[in-house]
């Protein structure tokens, strides 16, 4: 049976118009996610990876090219729909966490599956907390929660709606090395259960390194794309 | 497989209220204080429009005692006998009055001034009644030679009941003291203060000569509402025809609460600017709010939420706040109005019962609301263009947000609205017109004026300066900055306040100094001819000079361009009553040509044309133009007359000035009386002259200036007190607006002093930093407001009060120093509490 693609990025690119100035970003992307797959982007800073990941997650709009997320094509749809189509298919996983700041953890969880009119979104939301172990921080608010605790409340949110895909941005970028090496095995392991495709934007190779594959980017182009072959 | 199914999204309005409650926490203190620049607004407009409703209510209610009779039929000249005996037979019950101005001497203090005599006869009023002290002299006054005495002039002449005053040539005893006549205002009494006396002794006072201004006045009680229906039909034609002006009880009720409409709109626009001024706070307020929002949306919309229904929630969460804020408004407004009536008492023509109106608070409730959304809806557009890139893209943030067209269409509405509102209370287009386009002038203005500063401080801020200094100075244009928003709305509170007291002191100003210099102090009028030489030398006698002294006859409009007046209705009414009309060879100081020529005397060859010359204005209103015929009848004489010119006149002068002048040669044997003006140097001489004068001519009346300059004193300060307690809903407003400004861009700067305090920056050079912004914001926005308030006063005073405007630099000084010190306590007191602190608690609070 062939493997289902799941993200497809075809001649990709992204410009930006300043004035009479434009400022190309990202140049003829190409490359295809399958179901179930976990992939890193790297590249050094300012190479376009966080425009790539904006672009695949439908946050925004390629200049050329197509990207398609799970059988839809984002291009041609308004941002509106892409919300929908983020709501239903997509989970987020931020670097500050971006945590909603006058919602409390529990709240935080239920949001995305209010948004899909989920009636029991409360009992759901509890059972991530529980996952991620913070059912006992339910009712306190982000200020009111460590770095580590706060991202793995994110983790909750991005698993909340079951999504086809989940884009982290440098998910370990704000914490320290013993909470990051926690966090990406509680990533890890939710991923493994809820078997969603996963796209880490990182500058930390090691992290890169527990993917199934590496795709290197650099002035905007990929230079390598590269499966890796786990040991087991 | 591409299907571009987009999956449906449902989400209700429960949803969006509970996520707009769910924001709004941690915030809500900072939204109710953001809606609180409207609380005072709504809170002046609610107690205005109680006060209207409960004020109109209680003049339906008491108009019966307004009047004190069914009907009134009123005259200013003797009424025919034929038209005598057809009204002497109306009504179940009459009563008559014969009203005029004339000087009253207290003979036990030697005091004397002018008053209003009423003469009555009859049991008037029929609704209501005279209130005296004692009580029983209202109605037994008429028995024999006594007067009822107003209880401010007794006071002022040290008088008591029992008392002798003479009016005319006959002596009174004082047998009450007036308290209140029917229908009349607390201001009325003391501008012209009444004695009552009976009809029955006149005649004895020798004040009834040609010449005298009486009003007659006829009052009728009717127990059957239908005769007095079928009376007024039967009778009104010949009335008006008579020049007999008619009131009913529904006439009164009307005009009574016309003149009320006009001082409740007066209020209204008061109070609308105080909440203008808070709108534009909420408008900022919003706009600050939302940008610190901007992470939040951004998440919501990565999480899949729409732009539309992001913007829901942000309207949800400012509607429901301006909602608070107008219940409180309307709340506090209810209180507010039980207040009213004790600042407007001196005004009022009825007791006022006030009781909560329902509508009032119903229209302050929805005025709030509308206010506090369409005010926010500039910034909570810019919901929907929050892009979802935010939230990985710390630095998307500062992209340009394309144009919104939408934005404009919100602007329109604004215009519209307060448009449309002005509209309602003034009712007329250009006021209305006139008032929006000062608002936004003022507005514009102050905007301009804001980039200006914001544009100088970037260009030519010193390198030299301090540290402390340069960091100040450039708070105030730095992003985030509230610059704009403070010098509009400290500037617009300032313009405000500063205007409404610069009117003031021009009015004052402009009397005051029509009392210095050469200018007469005293005017006489109703010197009879016979008397004119004796009063010029008993006026030299005392070493005064004879000013201004000229003649005056009475005159009607029989027909212009040879139409009879009754023929053409459109200006019936303003030409068909009596004229006071002079002649005089030369054109006096106030008065200017402006067309035509002026002509000083009738040229002697016989049917040559007779030059009259009109005041422009009365032109105007009776429709006259240059070359037009007018035939006066002067007393039972027809004059034919050209309108040779038309002047302006300076009514503002004090002299002796008239609507029509006619040249010498054609009045002087006409039956006239006199006026003349003299200065007198001292109280003293002004005492013993004008006792001389009215005990020897009693006919004639004196006016004072002192006393003039002392009524308007006591008039204005009671109208600057109820414009003051208007204007202090401004004030209230401009520091709420200021305070929550000031609270907003603490958030702002929060975190760069904590950076400057790790940095080793201490307590004191952080609030010398702070206190540097705020001090010359203050300066800067409260300079521009009193700019804007001296020039509008001073064009005021040039086109609109025809006097010259010199700034009272005093008051400007107090007024600059309170507002100034009012911005920077506020602004540096609020960094004081971030100090006092230590950072890592407040860094920890505010991420």
């Amino acid at each position: 049976m062939p493997l289902e693609t799941i993200l497809d990025i075809k001649n990709v690119s992204k410009i930006y118009q300043s004035g009479n100035h434009s400022l190309t970003v990202l140049k003829d992307i190409n490359f295809s996610i399958t179901k179930g797959e976990t992939v890193a982007i790297t590249g050094p800073s300012g190479s376009g990876k966080t425009t790539l990941l904006g672009l695949c997650a439908g946050l925004d709009q390629a200049s050329t090219g197509s990207v398609t997320l799970n059988g839809i094509q984002l291009n041609t749809l308004t941002e509106d729909q892409r919300a929908a189509v983020r709501n239903q298919n997509v989970g987020f996983i931020f670097q500050n966490f971006q945590l909603l700041p006058t919602l409390t953890a529990l709240e935080n969880v239920m949001v995305p599956l209010e948004l899909r009119g989920e009636k029991n979104s409360k009992i759901h939301a509890m059972e991530l907390l529980n996952k991620v172990g913070l059912a006992d921080r339910a009712s306190h608010y982000p200020v009111q929660l460590s770095g580590g605790e706060q991202q793995r409340v994110s983790l909750a949110r991005a698993f909340s709606n079951k999504p086809a895909l989940l884009f982290a941005d440098e998910p370990t970028g704000n914490l320290d090395a013993e909470t990051s090496e926690k966090i990406i095995k509680l990533l890890f392991d939710l991923n493994k259960d809820a078997g969603t495709t996963l796209i880490i934007v990182t500058h930390d190779l090691d992290l890169a390194e527990r993917t199934n594959r590496i795709i290197k980017i650099k002035g905007g182009e990929i230079i390598t794309n590269e499966s890796i072959a786990h040991g087991k | 497989m591409v299907n571009n199914e987009i999956p449906k999204q449902k989400i209700g309005f429960s949803w969006l209220l509970t996520m707009a409650w769910r924001d709004s926490r941690k915030n809500r203190s900072r939204l109710f204080l953001f809606i609180s620049s409207i609380v005072l607004g709504i809170a002046a407009l609610v107690a205005i429009y109680s006060f209207k409703d409960n004020l109109q209510r209680d003049i339906d209610q008491q108009a019966k005692e307004l009047t004190g009779a069914d009907l009134i039929l009123e005259s200013r000249k003797i009424i025919a006998d034929t038209i005598l005996k057809s009204i002497e037979k109306l009504g179940d019950d009459q009563a008559q009055e014969r009203a005029f101005a004339s000087m009253v001497y207290f003979i036990k203090s030697g005091g004397s001034r002018l008053i209003q005599v009423k003469a009555l006869q009859g049991k008037y009023p029929f609704y209501g009644s005279i209130e005296t002290q004692p009580i029983a002299a209202a109605k037994s006054f008429q028995k024999g030679r006594n007067a009822l005495v107003d209880q401010t002039l007794m006071l002022q002449y040290n008088a008591k009941v029992g008392d002798s005053i003479k009016i005319g040539n006959l002596n009174f005893e004082i047998s009450g003291k007036l308290e209140k006549a029917p229908g009349q205002t607390g201001i009325a009494a003391s501008v012209a203060p009444i004695v009552y006396i009976p009809l029955q002794y006149l005649a004895e006072t020798g004040l009834t000569q040609i010449g005298s201004r009486i009003t007659y006045r006829y009052y009728y009680q009717f127990r059957s509402a239908e005769i007095l229906e079928s009376t007024l039909k039967n009778f009104e034609p010949k009335f008006e025809k008579e020049g007999l002006s008619i009131e009913t009880v529904e006439s009164k009720k009307e005009q009574t609460g016309k003149s009320f409409r006009d001082l409740s709109r007066f209020l209204a626009l008061a109070g609308f600017i105080a909440l203008l001024l808070g709108c534009i706070g909420v408008g900022s307020a919003i706009h600050v709010y939302i940008q610190e929002k901007l992470s939040t949306i951004a998440t919501l919309r990565c999480l899949g939420l729409k732009a539309k229904h992001a913007f829901l929630i942000y309207v949800t969460q400012i509607a429901i706040i301006g909602l608070i804020g107008a219940i409180l408004g309307a709340f506090l407004g209810t209180l507010i109005q039980f207040l009213l009536p004790l600042v407007l008492k001196d005004f009022l023509p009825v007791e006022i019962n006030m009781q909560i109106s329902w509508l009032a608070i119903a229209q302050g409730i929805i005025l709030g609301l509308i206010i506090s959304i369409l005010f926010a809806l500039p910034s909570l557009l810019a919901v929907r263009k929050i892009s979802p890139l935010n939230a990985i893209r710390a630095s998307f943030e500062n992209q340009q947000i394309k144009r919104d067209p939408l934005k404009w269409l919100v602007y329109c509405l604004m215009l519209v609205f307060v448009f449309g509102f002005t509209y309602l209370q003034m009712k007329s287009v250009i006021q209305t017109v006139a008032f929006t386009l000062a608002i936004l002038i003022a507005l514009l203005l102050l905007m301009l004026l804001s980039k200006l500063l914001l544009f100088l401080v970037k260009k030519f801020l010193p390198e030299t300066l301090s540290y402390l200094w340069r960091q100040g100075f450039a708070n105030l244009y730095r992003p985030n900055n509230q610059t704009l928003m403070l010098t509009v709305a400290i500037g617009l509170s300032t313009t405000f306040i500063g205007t409404l007291f610069f009117i003031q002191n021009i009015l004052v100003q402009r009397v005051t100094l029509s009392s210095s210099a050469n200018q007469p102090n005293m005017v006489m009028f109703d010197i009879q001819q016979s008397q004119k030489e004796e009063l010029n030398k008993l006026t030299q006698a005392y070493n005064l000079p004879l000013m201004n002294q000229v003649p005056i006859i009475t005159m009607r409009i029989e027909e212009i361009n040879g139409k009879k007046l009754g023929a053409d209705s459109s200006k019936r009414n303003e030409s068909r009553g009596e004229i006071r009309a002079t002649y005089q060879d030369t054109l006096t100081a106030a008065e200017k040509i402006t067309e035509g020529v002026w002509t000083n005397k009738v040229a002697s060859t016989e049917n040559a044309p007779i030059y009259v010359s009109l005041e422009q204005t009365y032109a105007k209103r009776i429709n006259v133009k240059l070359k037009d015929k007018i035939l006066f009848n002067v007393q039972g004489m027809l004059i034919p007359t050209v309108v040779g010119s038309i002047r302006e006149v300076n009514w503002g002068s004090f002299q002796t000035n008239f609507r029509v002048v006619f040249p010498t040669g054609v009045l002087e044997a006409a039956p006239q009386f006199f006026v003349l003006m003299t200065k007198v140097p001292s109280k003293e001489i002004s005492a013993k002259y004008q006792s001389d004068v009215v005990t020897k001519f009693p006919n004639v009346s004196m006016i004072d200036l002192e006393l003039i300059l002392k009524l308007l004193d006591e008039l204005l300060s009671k109208i600057s007190f109820v414009i003051k307690f208007m204007a202090g809903f401004s004030m209230a407003t401009g520091w709420i607006v200021l305070l929550s400004s000031v609270l907003t861009s603490k958030n702002q700067r929060i975190k760069e002093s904590i950076l400057l305090r790790t940095l080793g920056a201490s307590k004191k050079q952080i609030l010398i930093i702070n206190a540097v912004e705020y001090f010359f914001l203050g300066v800067f926005a409260t300079a521009a407001g009193l700019i804007l308030a001296l020039t509008g006063s001073w064009l005021l005073a040039k086109f609109s009060f025809d006097a010259s405007f010199s700034p009272p630099l005093l008051p400007i000084a107090v007024l600059f120093g309170t507002v100034v010190s009012l911005v920077v306590i506020t602004g540096v007191s609020s960094t004081r509490g971030i100090l006092n602190q230590p950072p890592l608690k407040i860094l920890r609070n505010e991420s």
